[in-house]
């Protein structure tokens, strides 16, 4: 019945699965090949890898590959600053990518929004000249009206005031009322609705003429129109509109996006969420590239996911290395129906506790865009959803219209924590296996020859028992084979040589059981049982032995998979299959079958052959049929009787 | 066959029986040698580990226009090289690229790198300065270590737990522990002694021997618990004796185990050694052939006498003793013999001709018996 379930479901996996199922195990590295990727190191100007980094990126990269199962896979390093990531088979690129990606998670308030530079624009560029406003294009719709205070005659800036940050307030909050507390956010397109109206602020504004990179951008209260700290100097706090006239830091100038002595006020104008172009001026990916590396305590500039929005944000108050565990699923509404949308989940340590508790706190208090918090991976603002409420149980939820899968990579990216860099692919080759086929066919074939022995020596010991043993040894052995296949498609559990051979040593090992159970029915058949007594309390003695001896095994898998890694895990893994197939096959095959047979004649007669017969094992036929437990006397008598042949 | 079977039928009643426990200093002696030699081994030649958890060198053929053929060259060449036979992982990336991996150049020597290089070059047939060379980390880096490690002594204090709860004493725990240790011990020091390469696949075979001892000392002592529990209810045979007695119930079943889980690795071993030379497969093979053998021996000869050892001097294990003695005297002299058979003395289980003959010399004797020497005399 189990068999027939699972070859179902390897069936069924084989004809709709996607990606296909197939009806043999998937093979590992050494056996099958698979990619190999050479990873190098994405650096800025000035930056180093040293070896501890590079371990530590290597410890990640191995976590991330066996959390999509156990991949069989293999990290290392090559010479001193790349590394070398081989998967078996054909791992989808998808995969690829989140194993390069840096997953730097930061939380930062946002401090005003803007809109992207459109991509077909004529690049701000001339050197020298500020950045001159984006030049419209399509500012969504609704030129609208120059956003309030923003004019605002300040001599140097040819930007405008942060629009947005002033009206978007009535329509974002209103947005983010249906929210519960919860950090769950609709944010992808911020400023949707009515505040669409105050982002083109602008393109609106007059032309630039500014070319002024003297412009003291230190001035105080500059374009914060609506800020409510009008202090000049030090902003007070991460939401701060004062950051905006803060010069931009050197990162974005030795990236060539900003000049020397522009503001991010500045920068936020510029940014670029489209751009593929190198002709048109900085690419989008460079922007992003160089946002990842913006330095944490310091604002930051960046896009949202859609590319449909620029943030301007204050420095960082709470990263992804507080993240104690990252889930995903959908999320639920507050009737605890889930609406299909799916979010990850966050639970963050104490301190980032207190820091995301402490920060919402401020951040409720505030109106417009400063109410959001932008959420950020790798320089890309995953989501920037309203505060309603404080957030102080260190659990929030990030949903920014994931699939399904990008969910999961996110979800496992943030929980092993965030490269010390990001890395780009260098090379991506297939690669052979190691060993050849060759020695994989003639390691079955040896291992066949083997268990052929091992079925004659059984029969010799055991006779029609034997057969007994040779059928659970079978049906153990395409147990393990269907749950290996399907297994290999549900889980990506991948076969090595070195799991090979574990599972003919395994299938010894469950022989085992089937030994100790028959010698136990042999003892009972030479204290003078009649067979089918002997069955019975030969197993129940038996099945203590093996239940506890396979709960030892038990043990050192689920242990071992819990806690190691690499191949280790995968061993771990296989013990703990041939364990269970091993008690499975004990319970509910060979167990019911020698019960059955004990009823027929050629074994409960104990025919010369069946290996139970009482005169060869040195009983005579006394039976002491009806008889409760036995205890060692009733035993001792029986014996003293059937010794005397 | 027949002969088997009668040896095991006498085993289990006890007509003939192997005195485990009582010889276990010789046990011990022979423990002690066999450890020792291991750890001259171990500490004294150390483990020969393989590139992936030491790294090495790579060497990469680019361009190769014939690849027929491209493992065993690429390896003849490189041993040539190097001048030494070490192992060495050629794998074939792309449609033309050749990849090499050896532990020996390490990134500092760079006469034998160089040496590589051009060998295989020239086996390959491209130009010197198209194949690079780099140094590779170890995929088994210390933190995959370190966790199995963790994990392993995690694994054993849980073990500890488990198997006093179940056995209900400490004891046997600590000795189903050292019979691993010792296994896994003297597995190890194999390896140093011969020199073969540790590679992930063997620590994988190590591990397979650990779940493997653990698993045949367990039902060693699940048969002990059960007669130890027999002879607290009797009183007829000490507890070294139950736990003999234990052993050679047993021994048909660890014999046969041993046989059955042997079977297929020495075919593996012996196609490994004639047919596929060194290689994943040998590795494994050798470390299961010797810690299954080593595991089985263990269990009786180790992990049962330490067991006794560590008992007998349980208080309620020397009042059994007595009890037993006095038993199984008051057995031998209604049989008027002061000798006992090896059975009766080893595992205290007297032949069933014997045991009833005893009985029926008591109910022949007259009331009046004579005065047990260890008795009472209550009529003074």
């Amino acid at each position: 019945m189990l068999i027939a379930a699972l070859f179902a479901g390897i069936g069924a996996s084989a004809a709709w699965g996607n990606p296909k199922g197939q009806w043999t195990p998937k093979l590992g590295l050494d056996l099958e090949g698979g990619r190999q990727v050479i990873l190098q190191p994405e650096l800025g100007k000035g930056q180093t890898v040293n070896a501890g980094q590079l371990n530590q990126a290597v410890n990640i990269i191995r976590n991330r590959v066996d959390g999509s199962g156990v991949a069989e896979a293999e990290v290392t390093t090559l010479g001193s600053e790349n590394i070398v990531v081989s998967i078996p088979g054909n791992p989808s690129k998808q995969i690829l990518d989140s194993l390069a990606q840096s997953s730097q998670l930061l939380f930062r308030a946002v401090i005003a929004t803007g809109q992207p530079q459109a991509d077909q624009t004529p690049a701000p560029t001339l050197p020298g000249a500020t950045p001159s406003a984006p030049a419209t294009s399509a500012p969504t719709g609704t030129g609208t009206a120059k956003p309030s205070g923003s004019a605002s005659a300040k001599p140097s800036s040819s930007v405008k005031a942060p629009s947005s940050s002033a009206k978007a307030a009535p329509s974002s909050t209103g947005k983010n009322d249906a929210f519960p507390a919860a950090f769950a956010a609709a944010t992808g397109t911020p400023t949707g609705s009515g505040s669409g109206s105050a982002a083109p602020a602008a393109s609106s504004t007059p032309a630039p003429t500014s070319a002024a990179p003297s412009g003291p951008p230190t001035l105080p209260g500059a374009t914060g129109s609506a800020s409510p700290s009008t202090t000049p100097g030090k902003p007070a706090n991460a939401s701060d509109q004062a950051w905006a006239n803060q010069l931009v830091s050197r990162i974005w100038i030795d990236a060539g996006l900003a000049q020397t002595g522009e503001t991010y006020q500045q920068l936020l104008q510029t940014v670029s969420c489209s751009n593929t172009n190198p002709k048109l001026g900085p690419l989008a990916s460079t922007w992003q590239e160089v946002a990842a590396r913006a330095p944490a305590n310091e604002p930051s500039v960046g896009c949202s996911k859609d590319k449909s929005a620029t943030f301007l944000m204050g420095p960082s108050e709470v990263s992804g290395d507080t993240i104690t565990d990252a889930t995903w699923g959908q999320t639920t509404n507050s009737a605890g129906i889930q609406t299909g949308e799916i979010a990850v989940n966050l639970t963050f340590n104490d301190k980032g506790k207190t820091q995301f508790a402490n920060v919402t706190r401020r951040l409720v208090g505030l109106q417009g865009d400063q109410n959001r918090f932008a959420i950020i991976v790798d320089g890309q603002i995953i989501s920037a959803p309203g505060t309603n409420d404080p957030i102080t149980d260190g659990r929030a939820q990030i949903t920014g219209g994931f699939t399904e899968a990008e969910a999961k990579i996110l979800a496992d990216q943030l929980k092993f924590g965030a490269l010390p860099f990001s890395f780009k692919e260098l090379s991506s080759d297939q690669i052979s296996p190691q060993l050849g086929i060759d020695q994989l066919q003639k390691g079955i074939i040896a291992g066949l020859i083997g268990l052929l022995l091992v079925v004659f020596y059984s029969l010799l010991q055991y006779r029609a028992l034997g057969l007994v043993t040779v059928a659970s040894l079978l049906v153990a052995g395409v147990m393990s084979y269907g749950l290996v296949t399907f297994l290999g498609f549900a889980n990506n559990f991948r076969l090595t040589m070195a799991g090979v051979t574990g599972l003919i040593v395994a299938i010894g090992i469950t022989a085992d059981s089937f030994i100790v159970y028959f010698e136990r029915v042999r003892d009972e058949v030479r204290s003078g049982r009649p067979l089918r007594a002997a069955v019975e309390t030969g197993w129940s003695r038996a099945r203590r032995t093996i239940i506890i001896s396979d709960a030892v095994n038990f043990l050192a898998a689920a242990v071992l998979y819990v806690l190691s890694e690499s191949t280790v895990k995968a061993f771990a893994f296989t013990l703990g299959l041939t364990t269970l197939v091993d008690l499975v096959v004990v319970m509910l095959f060979t167990h019911p079958v020698l019960t059955m047979l004990a009823r027929t004649k050629f074994f409960g007669g104990g025919h010369k052959w069946s290996g139970l017969d009482p005169e060869r094992l040195g009983a005579r036929g006394t039976t002491y049929a009806g008889r409760g437990r036995v205890t060692i006397a009733d035993r001792k008598q029986a014996a003293a009787q059937g010794g005397t042949v | 066959m027949a002969s088997f079977a009668q040896f095991g039928n006498d085993l289990y009643s006890g007509r003939r029986q192997i005195d485990f426990i009582g010889k276990r200093r010789r046990w011990y002696t022979l423990t002690a040698v066999l450890l020792v030699i291991a750890a001259i081994g171990l500490f004294g030649r150390g483990l020969n580990f393989s590139l992936e958890f030491t790294g090495g060198s790579e060497f990469r053929v680019p361009g190769v226009s014939n690849m027929a053929d491209y493992d065993t060259r690429a390896k003849t060449a490189t041993q040539t090289a190097l001048k030494s036979s070490e192992n060495v992982i050629v794998t074939k990336i792309g449609s033309n690229t050749v990849r090499v991996q050896v532990e020996k150049p390490k990134s500092g020597s760079a006469d034998a790198t160089d040496q590589v290089s051009t060998a295989l070059a020239k086996e390959f047939k491209v130009s010197p300065t198209t194949v690079t060379s780099s140094y590779i980390g170890p995929s088994w880096g210390e933190q995959v270590r370190q966790k199995a490690i963790v994990a392993l002594l995690v694994f054993l204090a849980l073990l500890s737990v488990l198997l006093a709860v179940y056995f209900r004493t400490w004891k046997m725990a600590l000795a189903a522990l050292i019979a691993l240790v010792h296994d896994l011990f003297f597995t190890v020091g194999v390896y140093a002694l011969t020199g073969i390469e540790v590679s992930p696949a063997t620590v994988i075979g190590f591990l397979t021997i650990l779940g493997y001892s653990i698993y045949d000392t367990v039902v060693v002592f699940d048969k002990v618990r059960e007669n130890t529990d027999e002879a607290m209810a009797s009183g007829r045979r000490s507890y070294a004796q139950a736990a003999n007695y234990a052993v050679n119930q047993t021994l048909v079943r660890s014999i046969n185990t041993s046989v059955v889980a042997l079977l297929p690795i020495t075919a593996i071993l012996l196609v490994g050694i004639f047919l596929l030379g060194p290689g994943t497969l040998l590795d494994l093979a050798l470390a299961l052939f010797v810690g299954i053998a080593v595991g089985t021996y263990s269990s009786i000869f180790i992990a049962t006498p330490i067991l006794v050892s560590l008992r007998s001097r349980e208080p309620a294990m020397k009042d059994l003793e007595r009890k037993a003695t006095a038993y199984q005297r008051k057995q031998a002299s209604a049989l008027d013999e002061e000798e006992h058979t090896p059975g009766e003395s080893a595992s205290g289980v007297m032949e069933p001709a014997r045991e009833k003959a005893a009985a029926q010399a008591r109910t022949d004797r007259p009331r009046t018996r004579q005065i047990h020497p260890l008795a009472k005399r209550d009529e003074d």
